[in-house]
């Protein structure tokens, strides 16, 4: 499954119309201990860009943007009781929530691995 | 010059490592439309003739030490241990920073801790910070983070609400462009579950509740709690920590958020200033707490120790999206009321509480003696209560001031009371004796006036 | 003349928490007895708890060696030096405290009369008359209970101004992306929207950068002057002048007026509300975090928005006017810090006018003292090495580049040596920051003692860079888990008390 990328430092992945959202191993890094985090509630609609949560660090509040527009289908509760799975695992345990896309062209036209990559010049 | 210690050679040697011939060359870069030629004020004073000038001025004055006080109205002449004011004059309290380096603060990150741990078993919430301004501006922050949380925008509160409370609230709130609604007094002196439902509906985000209320009446805390629930509004109550020896804790009746005046925890009254503010939650809202809180932790090597945590929603980091400026605590008056608290320990505590309702209880028998004294509410009280009296209340506080009495704060046009109602409030130093004078000039100007 | 210096065990040990203390049946207190009629004064159950508060139970000897413990485990003014930027962390006399302790001051109620009260409104006057000479303004409210609370009310007062003007729509308030965070948070609060500009490679405000920024929504600006950088912004007046023709106010943060004192007046540089940390510039100590003050000055265009009561004087009496029937607005349940006022017109008095200009000048001779050896012998990096005002922003870059250490261990290394950290990572805008400011209280031997505790940290880096990774060891507790606080936050003591 391909994975795309947002210059929010947040990737997706998509299984039919269900993307799947977490934060990037870079994010991960730069971010720190991550504390505490805030999801979206399951069943509400979301838009594009819209902010839908926040990641607290140690010394950090970042906002959660949406990177596509739909229902939110599922939140990882996983996460909830353990933050720091998503310094250890962002890509896979740490997921953060999955989208029922509405516009599912909206994922692809988000970054690929080579743009992110150049993005946070690596 | 006082306190700095620079001699003349100091000075020729370290301008000579700057590499500049004078001070004013230090001064350089401030431009010469902005400049001053020192300031007018009178020159500097040797400690003693500072002493004189202030100690002559404070001589001016008369307070509680010189008259005997049933002034209250939220700040009350409670007694204030020597062993608290011992511990806040040492300088490793009075002139250490905040406690941002937690490996050389642990003794205020644990005073604050122990601090917190006091409110949370006082109010039956188990989050606390580490104190606020005063109990107005903890009120405003309890409310704002209350409705940050349920995301509406008007605000309930009684009647009864003390009033410098609802300025401090109308300004902030009018800044926040939340709408406040009032809930009427009932004939007791009470707020009615029934009045407050005349004011709620689905876009109420929180209910303030005051208890003991600005009257000195118990509040119905259970029922108004559940007509707030109903809607779905939280509840931030008001409370006086003192009654929570024995009252019914805004944990039991399920406030979201208690807030409150910590002055008479053994914090001299200063003319109001500084207080101590406190503020407490629930655990749904501990990521939402305005101001300083201190978590228990471990260092690297396991040992147990406090740092300043939950900071993250602080103005520093927030900046413009922060819900709260709030970046300083009351931490000196915080540290004397925690060792108050120790003083007073389980025993104390409890006796405070009963002592206080003894003099309250022996005060009313004694003034509703005098003939036309009477007591215009019936709902039960703890410290405090009004008395309304056959004369004019402030020509009897103009009397009884001259008989060595400050004899309470005249009520005239606060929460439906009249010119003839005085709010009148004792605590644990009062005497019987004292009492019985109280009630001896209340009957000499009625007698007199007759 | 090189201090001999080395890292200092602390000496005193941890304590246990007063809620592990506790022993039933102890007691400190007791109440005054009563001897009046017995009374009844049972309550209906439904007003009263159902479980006595659980509380420990000590003796009086138990609570004082408690709390002296926890003291001895503080690091504090009176034990070593505080090179905190921005915080002036200067010496509290204790002239100060014993003024403020009279039973004069501290035992008046709030709502005593204006009788019982003149020496104290007297004291108030002439306190708000010292700070308005101090600053060159017309009008004073002393409520703000901090700078914080002094920014709320100064941006306040310019909404209400505006809005008293007819001009609701000016809600725009431009703030340097220097400024401390407090700043852009004080202005949401008063309904009002933050907009960041950026300020110059220098670290000053360009007045083109304020001028392309203005216009008709202009509700005004927020500067610190000096700036955070230690820096006076030399083109205040031009920004003032371009400000005020966009129809804006400039509020000033007065969190650095140590270094101007006697020297420039924040009314002629062109502001219109100046806030003052008295627990900065005044000497008020820090308590651990407060209580402080944050009073305010304005123009008299601004005084009819500033709280109410305020103090008049009519033939040598004093009176509270409450201004019924203007719209005025309340930010403290009574006056604020009074007792801070008290001990900062301590200080004022102390030193006069005199006294309060050399303050000024000693503490940027300090600063500057300070920088130029740190910047020479090569112990410091800092981009405006030329000379600052109270305070000097140094960058740990070159000792992350070099010895692999970033200022975060810097700092926790100068703790084993007996002096406080700098106030690291803030400004925001300078990498690895380090903001040092001495003030006017330190001798140049603290000062000189500080450089060689720099050169003994910078030769450890080099050496051995893990000791600075690992530091502090001399303090009562290492670099604690920040994480874990804030993952499962443990904010109260649960057990149950008194069971020993």
């Amino acid at each position: 499954m391909e994975r795309k990328y947002t210059k929010e430092h947040e990737w997706v992945t998509v299984d039919g119309d269900v993307a799947t959202v977490g934060v990037t191993e870079y994010a991960a890094t730069e971010l720190g201990d991550v504390v505490f985090l805030e999801l979206p509630e399951e069943g509400s609609t979301v838009d594009q860009g819209a902010a839908v949560g926040t990641i607290e660090t140690v010394k950090s509040v970042e906002d959660l943007y949406c990177p596509v527009s739909g229902e939110i289908v599922e939140v990882n509760e996983a996460v909830l009781d353990a933050p720091e799975l998503v310094n250890q695992q962002p890509l896979e345990d740490g997921w953060l929530f999955k989208v029922q896309m509405s516009e599912p062209s909206q994922a692809d036209e988000l970054l690929d691995e080579g743009d992110y990559a150049s993005l946070i010049g690596g | 010059m006082p306190y700095t210690p620079h001699t003349e050679s100091d000075i020729r040697e370290m301008l000579k490592t700057i590499g500049i011939a004078d001070v004013d060359e230090l001064f350089a870069s401030l431009p010469t439309e902005v400049r001053i030629d020192g300031l007018e004020l009178p020159p500097s004073l040797s400690e003693e003739e500072v002493l004189r000038i202030m100690s002559g001025l404070a001589g001016l004055n008369a307070g509680q030490s010189e008259y005997v006080s049933f002034l209250g109205g939220g700040v009350y002449d409670t007694s204030s241990p020597a062993a608290a004011a011992a511990i806040v004059s040492r300088s490793e309290f009075l002139t250490a920073y905040t406690p941002y380096q937690p490996e050389v603060s642990q003794g205020t990150l644990q005073v604050i801790y122990e601090w917190q741990t006091f409110i949370s078993r006082l109010t039956g919430l188990p989050v606390s910070n580490a104190s606020m301004y005063d109990g107005a501006t903890a009120m405003v922050e309890g409310v704002l983070m209350a409705l940050a949380k349920t995301r509406r925008k008007v605000l309930v509160v009684p009647e009864t609400l003390n009033p410098r409370y609802l300025a401090v609230l109308e300004t902030h709130m009018a800044c926040e462009q939340v709408e406040i609604r009032t809930a009427a007094r009932g004939d007791d002196g009470a707020t009615s579950a029934a009045s407050l439902r005349e004011v709620l509906d689905d876009s109420v985000g929180v209910v303030v509740i005051q208890n003991p209320n600005y009257l000195g009446c118990l509040e119905r805390c259970d029922e108004l709690a559940e007509a707030a629930a109903e809607c779905g509004a939280l509840v931030v109550a008001g409370v006086n920590p003192v009654s929570l020896s024995l009252l019914k804790t805004p944990g039991e009746y399920g406030a979201a958020v208690a807030v409150g005046e910590a002055q008479p925890l053994g914090i001299p009254p200063t003319w109001g200033g500084p207080l101590l503010g406190f503020l407490a939650c629930s655990d749904d809202l501990k990521r939402q707490i305005p101001g300083r809180v201190v978590g228990r932790t471990e260092d690297g090597q396991g040992r147990a120790g406090y740092v300043l945590t939950l900071q993250t929603r602080e103005q520093h980091i927030r900046r413009e999206k922060a819900t709260s400026n709030i970046c300083s605590n009351q931490g000196l008056n915080m540290c004397r009321a925690t060792v108050t608290m120790a003083m007073l320990g389980k025993g104390g505590f409890e006796e405070l509480g009963r002592a206080t309702r003894i003099r309250c209880e022996a005060l009313k028998t004694e003034v509703t003696a005098v003939p036309g004294v009477t007591l215009p509410f019936v709902a039960p009280v703890f410290n405090e209560f009004v008395l309304r009296l056959p004369v004019p209340a402030r020509e009897f506080t103009a009397f009884a001031r001259q008989k060595g009495l400050l004899a309470g704060i005249p009520l005239d046009g606060v929460a439906g009371c009249g010119e003839f109602d005085l709010l009148v409030a004792v605590t644990e130093k009062r005497t019987a004796e004292e009492i019985r004078h109280y009630a001896r000039v209340l009957l000499d100007f009625v007698e007199e006036e007759d | 003349m090189s201090a001999n210096v080395e890292p200092r065990r602390w000496g005193a040990s941890l304590e246990p928490n007063l809620f592990e203390l506790g022993r039933d049946g102890r007691r400190a207190t007791v109440m005054p007895a009563w001897d009046g009629d017995p009374v009844d004064v049972t309550l209906p159950a439904a007003y009263l708890r159902t479980d006595p508060c659980d509380l420990p139970s000590l003796s009086e000897p138990e609570v004082m060696r408690h709390y002296t413990r926890l003291s001895n485990l503080n690091h504090h003014i009176e034990r070593g030096m505080y090179p905190l930027g921005s915080c002036t962390m200067k010496y509290n006399p204790r002239l100060n405290e014993v003024v403020a302790a009279m039973p004069g001051f501290a035992d008046l109620h709030p709502e005593q009369d204006e009788e019982d009260i003149q020496g104290l409104l007297c004291a108030l006057n002439l306190l708000q008359d010292a700070l308005c000479r101090i600053t060159g303004f017309d009008a004073c409210s002393l409520v703000p209970a901090a700078g914080a609370q002094g920014e709320f009310l100064g941006m306040h007062v310019i909404r209400a101004l505006h809005l008293a003007n007819g001009e609701p729509h000016r809600v725009e308030v431009l703030i340097p992306d220097s400024a401390h965070g407090t700043n852009p948070a004080s202005v949401v609060l008063t309904g009002m929207k933050p907009l960041t500009i950026a300020s110059g490679v220098d670290g000053r405000l360009d007045p083109e950068v304020v001028r392309a920024a203005v216009g008709p929504n202009t509700a005004g600006i927020m500067i610190t002057n000096p700036n955070t950088l230690g820096l006076f912004e030399t083109d205040i007046v031009e920004v003032a002048r371009i400000v005020h023709e966009a129809g804006g106010r400039l509020y000033m943060d007065g969190a650095n007026m140590n270094a101007i004192l006697g020297k420039a007046h924040p009314a002629k540089m062109g502001f219109d509300v100046v806030h003052l940390n008295l627990h900065k510039t005044m000497s008020t100590p820090h308590g651990g975090g407060g209580p402080g003050a944050g009073p305010i000055c304005v123009t008299a265009e601004l005084a009819p928005f500033l709280p109410g009561p305020t103090i008049v004087e009519a033939d040598g009496v004093f009176h509270l006017d409450d201004h019924e029937g203007e719209c005025r607005p309340a930010i403290h349940a009574y006056q604020g810090n009074v007792g801070v006022c008290l001990r900062a017109l301590a200080y004022i008095l102390r030193l006069g006018g005199d006294g309060l200009e050399r303050v000024a000048e000693r503490a940027v001779l300090n600063a500057n003292y300070l920088l130029r050896r740190v910047v020479d012998e090569g112990l410091l990096q800092v981009d405006h090495p030329d000379g600052c005002l109270h305070e000097f922003i140094a960058t740990g870059r070159d000792w992350k580049e070099a010895y692999g250490v970033r200022t975060l261990d810097v700092a926790k290394r100068l703790l084993d040596y007996g002096v406080h950290a700098p106030t690291i990572y803030f400004p925001l805008i300078v990498e690895e920051a380090m903001m040092i400011e001495p003030t006017e209280t330190e001798s140049r031997e603290t000062l000189d003692e500080f450089v060689e505790i720099l050169r003994a940290v910078r030769a450890e880096a080099a050496a051995d860079p893990e000791i600075l990774h690992r530091a502090p060891v001399h303090t009562p507790v290492g670099r604690m888990d920040e994480a874990r606080a804030a993952r499962q936050p443990d904010l109260s003591w649960l057990g149950p008390c008194n069971c020993g």
